[in-house]
């Protein structure tokens, strides 16, 4: 079997483009940003997070990452209490103590992030003059950042963009050309790319973030970046102060996906889209042909996105030209009219875009609609289950490796699963 | 500031949602930023319940908290109720919107809803999830039961020829084995003739809440959640309460006896139960081995001191430690603590607890979600007693802790993580033996077992290098070994020392260290192993 590399430029005439775009307010079902840290701290192997916040912050984290799956993980909590608030207790020398105590028990760690949550934002606790001090302190051993993972500032996904974030200033300063690929990837996938990229010619390719805090990649105004996942607005802005450019893109979700996404890539460096062809040609065999398998089970039936990752419109995307199915209304809580303009042209014009939330009157529309399959958060699966519907754990898109040519299958998989079972416990 | 890597309570506002989840028709409107609705999945995942909280959050962001997030509260508020049609609403703050002191009570009252509107007030930085639902179940009970609140004076009477009739307090949602302990409560007093006239708060209504003072007695099934709301009904309504949590084969007999003279029945046709089977296994032969097998309790504390009291009346079991994570509930761990001759552990610092644990190396540990990874790490075997649990802690069968039935499930959840007794022998005699190697776990705990470092599977050869880590049969405990100055040992007492089981053997070096170190040993040989066995044999 063989394929044909896709087009670069997406027909103008189709997609969704500016289409309408319903926006709601109303209660947010969806995590805070803290929850990022849940796969940052595997991602990063030498970094500590400590969140500042609450109990609540803790009981959070400590369930979103489904309980105690390590022996001791790089992550914990300061939790503030009512003598921190009522002035009793400095909370700037409370911090240093608690930090002190943390990083005597733990000589391995390279970076600590001081994560800032609901209530340290509210009483306004400073944990950039924090970061500085115990940066000086600790260094040159430890280097000491902060970003904040709240609720009232991020939303899920934009955790992991705030941390990246924070890691930009700090970044090696260099003039040489260079590609940088942003975003936390699994480690598989990462090591799939730049295979790839190097076989496609691209020198000098970096990832943020590296896996030890002192192979971060360094960046200049020769740098082009490359954004991994979509999610990534203030990073980018960032690595553009820095003089780096964006390379724009669709994401590499999906055959369509990964194959445009090097081929911007390329291109970005004078390689030809034929270069990207030739390299990329058995890989994308292997995954066509295992699509087509997941096709069968997919094709035509209809999805319904619950906001929650950002990753929501280049799934729509590639569930919709790859595998067949047919969009309802794809929700996302933030809609970067930049960083997917690739991907919204090639949606179909019909999709319902959603922005925000009101959980309530989407719930209302998710079952006018009934939708083969639901994609939502974990507090909603098991009661639309319930309610007969089939439904995809969303934080699951985000746990597991799904770019790229060698993971397509697995991510079509991933929806093609809880229809299969569905049938299998009905029979 | 308090350094946290676990916690085992959540804050108090979860456990509001335990009762409000737990109980029918009520809806709990809660300030909190977006975020806080992770919440959900604790029920719905963990507890795997196939309908969502009865909770609307405001879910406000920081561009709110420059305008107006009062009358986002507000709207939450009218809407869920024109949504929900609730008999009785709850409302207050997470612990975010605590600091923002919007009063949630105040703008409710102003919305003039035509239902019950009860504010709680759970000051998130002082108190936590077991006090949360205590507040929220007596707030709830004191407003809706208020209003049939007797004049003082009058006196309690139960028409003649009427039966008895108590309401069980306690159950919520995300309970410990709650479901089925209800169902043992439930039989019991069936059997005495006794009427149940409302359980709350599991599968209660605020109506049912409003005619509690109209029962005889109340049974507090968990004092943790269900002690203030009881003792207020006790003041108001003269409601004597049952206080004895049935866990164990005496507790049950005690709290039967105890509920019969309430209601003034015999307590014969429940006291024998066919059913009971745990006191004769425990008598069985084969039960022997379990004889002064060292224990560490730690969970909540009716669990705990509920725990602790069946393996030491019940199993003949040696309780080594006993603790709790709940402060509110310390006195009666401590006086429990005192039974035992043991210093209780009073803390909800999760390093702590692993401290003691890896300090008295226990052979089984009775715990929480926590102390069964605590214990997985050590290579000690465990059961589970307590909140906080996991999603396989809510059993699809019929497992309650309470009752005959319940000690029946104790029994064989206790026991069914220690090696079996032939089997721990074989163990003892036939060291070399290629299967019964240190590395090789109790054959019915399958691939599940302690695995200790491979390298000690060959134990003849390693022996002698083996480091402390690998003689212990566990990843090396993050604890300070304490301030033994350790004498070294001469090759053959290493050699002697691994033909000890590996889950006592670190017990034995420790003892002989010590034993060494007192005496001023330098070296020690077998003679100095055998001499501090003697010394410390027990």
């Amino acid at each position: 079997m063989t394929s044909r590399v896709i087009e670069l430029q997406p027909q103008a005439a189709s997609g969704c483009g500016q289409a309408n775009v319903l926006r709601e307010r109303g209660q947010r079902e969806v995590f805070c940003g803290l929850t990022g840290i849940v796969w940052l701290h595997r991602k990063i192997q030498d970094a500590f997070f400590l969140v500042v916040g609450s109990r609540t912050c803790a009981h959070l984290i400590q369930s979103a990452a489904g309980v105690m799956i390590f022996a001791e993980p790089r992550f914990a909590t300061a939790i503030i209490d009512e003598r921190d608030l009522a002035g009793l207790a400095d909370a700037q020398d409370e911090l240093d103590r608690v930090v002190a105590r943390l990083l005597e028990r733990r000589g391995d760690i390279r970076t600590l992030f001081l994560v800032g949550s609901c209530p340290s934002e509210v009483i306004k606790l400073d944990l950039s003059r924090a970061a500085l001090r115990l940066s000086q302190r600790f260094a040159p051993q430890v280097r000491v950042l902060n970003y904040s993972g709240s609720g009232i500032e991020t939303t899920f996904t934009q955790g992991e963009d705030a941390c990246l974030a924070s890691l930009v200033p700090g970044l090696p300063a260099s003039n040489e050309t260079s590609l940088v690929v942003v975003g936390a990837l699994a480690d598989v996938v990462e090591d799939q790319f730049a295979r790839l990229l190097a076989q496609v010619g691209v020198r000098n390719v970096g990832f943020l973030p590296a896996r030890h805090s002192d192979a971060m990649p360094a960046v200049g105004a020769n740098t082009r970046y490359l954004l991994a996942q979509p999610f990534l607005a203030d990073t980018a802005r960032m690595l553009e102060n820095r003089g780096a450019r964006r390379i724009a893109a669709p994401f590499p979700l999906g055959v369509e996906g990964t194959t445009r996404w090097l081929q911007a890539a390329a291109a970005a460096f004078g390689i030809g889209a034929e270069v990207v062809e030739q390299v990329t040609a058995s890989a994308r065999t292997r995954a066509e042909a295992a699509l087509a398998r997941q096709r069968q089970a997919l094709q035509g039936k209809s999805i319904f996105f619950f906001p929650d990752s950002q990753l929501e419109p280049p799934l729509a995307r590639f569930l919709s030209r790859e595998l067949g199915m047919r969009l309802t209304e794809v929700g996302t809580p933030y809609l970067h009219r930049e960083h997917l303009a690739e991907e919204l042209a090639l949606l179909p014009a019909s999709v319902r875009l959603s922005e925000g939330q009101h959980v309530e009157k989407q719930l209302d529309r998710c079952r006018a609609e009934r939708p083969d399959i639901v994609v939502c958060g974990l507090g909603l699966a098991n009661p639309l289950e319930a309610e007969g519907l089939t439904t995809k754990w969303a934080i699951e898109l985000v746990f597991t490796p799904i770019q790229g040519y060698e993971q397509a299958a697995d991510l079509a998989e991933l929806f093609a699963r809880p229809l299969r079972r569905r049938e299998l416990l009905a029979a | 500031m308090q350094l946290t890597l676990w916690t085992y309570e959540g804050p108090p506002h979860i456990g509001a949602m335990r009762i409000a989840t737990a109980m029918r028709d009520l809806h709990y409107v809660l300030h909190a930023p977006q975020g806080d609705t992770y919440a959900d999945l604790l029920f719905t995942m963990i507890e795997r319940r196939a309908r969502r909280p009865p909770v609307t959050y405001t879910t406000f962001q920081a561009r709110d908290l420059g305008g107006d997030t009062a009358e986002l509260f507000k709207t939450a508020a009218r809407e869920a109720y024109e949504r929900f049609q609730p008999q009785a609403m709850i409302v207050g703050a997470s612990c975010t919107a605590e600091l923002i002191q919007d009063d949630p009570g105040g703008l409710a009252a102003a919305l003039n809803l035509p239902v019950p509107v009860v504010a709680l007030e759970l000051p998130a930085y002082q108190r936590k999830e077991n006090w949360g639902a205590a507040e929220t179940l007596y707030q709830l009970v004191r407003r809706l039961a208020g209003p049939s609140v007797p004049t003082a004076g009058t006196t309690r009477e139960r028409a003649a020829g009427q039966p008895a009739r108590c309401n069980i307090l306690g159950p919520t949602a995300l309970g410990f084995r709650h479901r089925d302990d209800l169902r043992e409560v439930h039989e019991l007093l069936q059997r005495l003739g006794i009427g149940i006239h409302v359980v709350a708060p599991l599968d209660a209504t605020p109506a049912d809440l409003a005619r509690l003072g109209e029962a005889d007695f109340n049974i507090v099934l968990y004092p943790e959640v269900a002690l203030p709301a009881a003792l207020w009904l006790q003041r108001n309504f003269g409601q004597p309460l049952v206080k004895t949590v049935p866990i164990g084969v005496g507790a049950t007999k005690e709290f039967i006896r105890e509920v019969a003279a309430l209601a003034d029945v015999d307590p014969q046709p429940a006291l024998d139960d066919p059913r009971s089977r745990s006191t004769w296994y425990a008598r069985s032969v084969d039960s022997t081995y379990l004889t002064g097998k060292r224990v560490f309790v730690f969970g909540d504390a009716t669990h705990a001191v509920a725990a602790a009291r069946v393996v030491s009346q019940e199993f003949g079991f040696t309780v080594v430690g006993i603790g709790t994570y709940s402060r509110e509930h310390a006195r009666e761990v401590r006086d429990a603590a005192k039974l035992y001759g043991v210093e209780p552990l009073i803390t909800d610092d999760y390093l702590d607890v692993e401290a003691r644990v890896a300090e008295l190396q226990p052979e089984l540990v009775l715990g929480t979600q926590m102390e069964r990874h605590i214990a997985k790490r050590l290579g000690i075997p465990c059961a589970l007693i307590s909140a906080p649990m996991h999603v396989q802690d809510f059993p699809a069968r019929h497992a309650p802790q309470m009752g005959f039935e319940g000690a029946n499930v104790l029994f064989d959840t206790w026991v069914h993580p220690l090696m079996m007794g032939l089997e721990e022998h074989l163990l003892h005699m036939f060291r070399g033996d290629f299967e019964f190697h240190d590395g090789a776990a109790a054959s019915h705990l399958g691939h599940s077992g302690p695995k200790p470092p491979a390298q000690a599977a060959g134990a003849e050869a390693n022996a002698v290098a083996a480091p402390v880590a690998a003689a212990t049969g566990a990843a090396p405990p993050r604890v300070p070994a304490g301030p033994i100055v350790v004498s070294d040992w001469a090759p053959e007492a290493q050699k002697e020392l691994q033909k000890i089981p590996f889950f006592v053997r670190g017990k034995a070096r420790r003892n002989t260290e010590r034993f060494a170190a007192e005496r001023g040993v330098a070296l020690i040989t077998v003679e100095t192993l055998y001499d501090a066995k003697a010394h410390f044999g027990r």
